[in-house]
């Protein structure tokens, strides 16, 4: 059996364009550090080690889109829901570094690139749908997970716009440019629905059982919700 | 770290695990989006090699990693496809969950506990984002 992920393998794109994505790439997750911290509290650290191993696992689901053609989740809106967009990129990022190094998945010389589509495009893409749906959709469950899978469905197809962006500058062949962006498009809004369906229903699962760990939730709250606080006097009560 | 956090961080674990150990039998074998657009143009044989025609993927190189034991998400020395896929998926799901709350908590913000006060008057390290938040 062989389980294909979607991640750009050696030799597609040249070297100088691929070594300045790289150079990006590295830049980029400083700053996503350095903004990161601000989240990354005692409770969204090991949240965030969670968020990324949960991402490797259901990127070794591979679901059929077309005849001979799969995908998989990228996670990109998911993490940014669940931890936060600077966090949420460096979960990816994680994810992808793992995947290169010790499963041989997704070039080594391609790894600036991948982290750039998937971690950086796909993660900010989808922070920022959520950020404009959770203005509009009702924050329950339900209004989260409408919110993943829609916003999840644009970040694919953006992340998989990046690919052609990096083919255009770098390529090794040269092929037409608006069939490869069409085609690309076209799959990954059927692997974006897939996407969006997987993300939807994590997104409702975790903010049924803990909203609190939610991210999304959590930043985009209009009122503090009052059920949240016991009174003074519940607490002097049933304090364990 | 409270042990409510603990029991969701485990049952959240136990779910990638059993995505990544058995699920991951059940997953697609063909080619990507990527890769299928990448191997467009191109005729390929039974082992996925390309054998002749022009598309992306034609200048394709070997992986640096190809001799790591779980490379393609298999383990060096097991046969069975389906026991491999899934030791390595579980090897890699610990191994995620191991290195990325690792490097999360090295790099965590160490300030005062969101809802505590600041004793002795040091203002230090609170943040103002999670100021209406208990």
């Amino acid at each position: 059996m062989n389980v294909e992920a979607m991640h750009i393998a050696n030799g597609i794109v040249n070297g100088p364009v691929s070594g300045a994505f790289a150079a990006l790439a590295v830049l980029a997750l400083a700053v996503c550090v350095w903004r990161g911290r601000a989240d990354l509290d005692d409770r969204l650290a090991p949240m965030a080690g969670l968020v990324a191993a949960f991402i490797f696992a259901v990127q070794m689901l591979n679901f059929q889109v077309l005849p001979g053609v799969s995908g998989h989740l990228l996670g990109g809106t998911l993490a940014a829901i669940l931890v936060g967009p600077w966090v949420g990129a460096l979960c990816v990022s994680t994810v992808l570094v793992i995947q290169c190094l010790l499963f041989a998945d997704g070039g080594l010389t391609a790894l600036g690139l991948n982290i750039t589509n998937m971690a950086l495009l796909g993660t900010a893409a989808g922070y920022l749908l959520v950020a404009g749906l959770l203005r509009l959709l009702p924050r329950t469950p339900t209004g989260l997970a409408a919110t993943a899978f829609v916003a999840s469905v644009a970040s694919v197809v953006i992340s998989s716009q990046g690919f052609v962006l990096e083919y255009w500058l770098g390529g090794t062949t040269r092929l037409s440019l608006p069939t490869i962006s069409l085609t690309m498009a076209g799959v990954h809004v059927l692997i974006g629905i897939g996407e969006g369906l997987i993300a939807g229903t994590t997104v409702a699962t975790v903010s049924r059982v803990r909203p609190d760990l939610v991210y999304a939730l959590r930043r985009f709250r209009a009122v503090p919700r009052p059920a949240a606080a016991p009174t003074p006097a519940t607490v002097a009560g049933g304090a364990a | 770290m409270s042990r409510r956090l603990g029991w969701f961080l485990a049952g959240g674990l136990l779910v990638a695990l059993v995505l990544a150990g058995v699920v991951s039998a059940l997953a697609s074998s063909s080619p990507d989006g990527l890769d299928a657009t990448a191997l467009k143009g191109c005729t390929v044989d039974a082992e996925g090699t390309i054998t002749g025609g022009t598309c992306m993927a034609q200048r394709e190189g070997e992986h640096q990693m190809a001799d790591s034991p779980l490379a393609d998400y298999g383990i060096k020395g097991i046969d069975n496809p389906y026991l491999a896929t899934g030791l390595s998926g579980v090897a890699g799901v610990l191994i995620t969950f191991g290195l990325g709350a690792g490097l999360f908590w090295v790099v965590r913000r160490r300030g005062p506990a969101v809802g505590t006060t600041p004793r002795g008057g040091v203002a230090a390290g609170g943040a103002p984002a999670d100021a209406g938040e208990r």
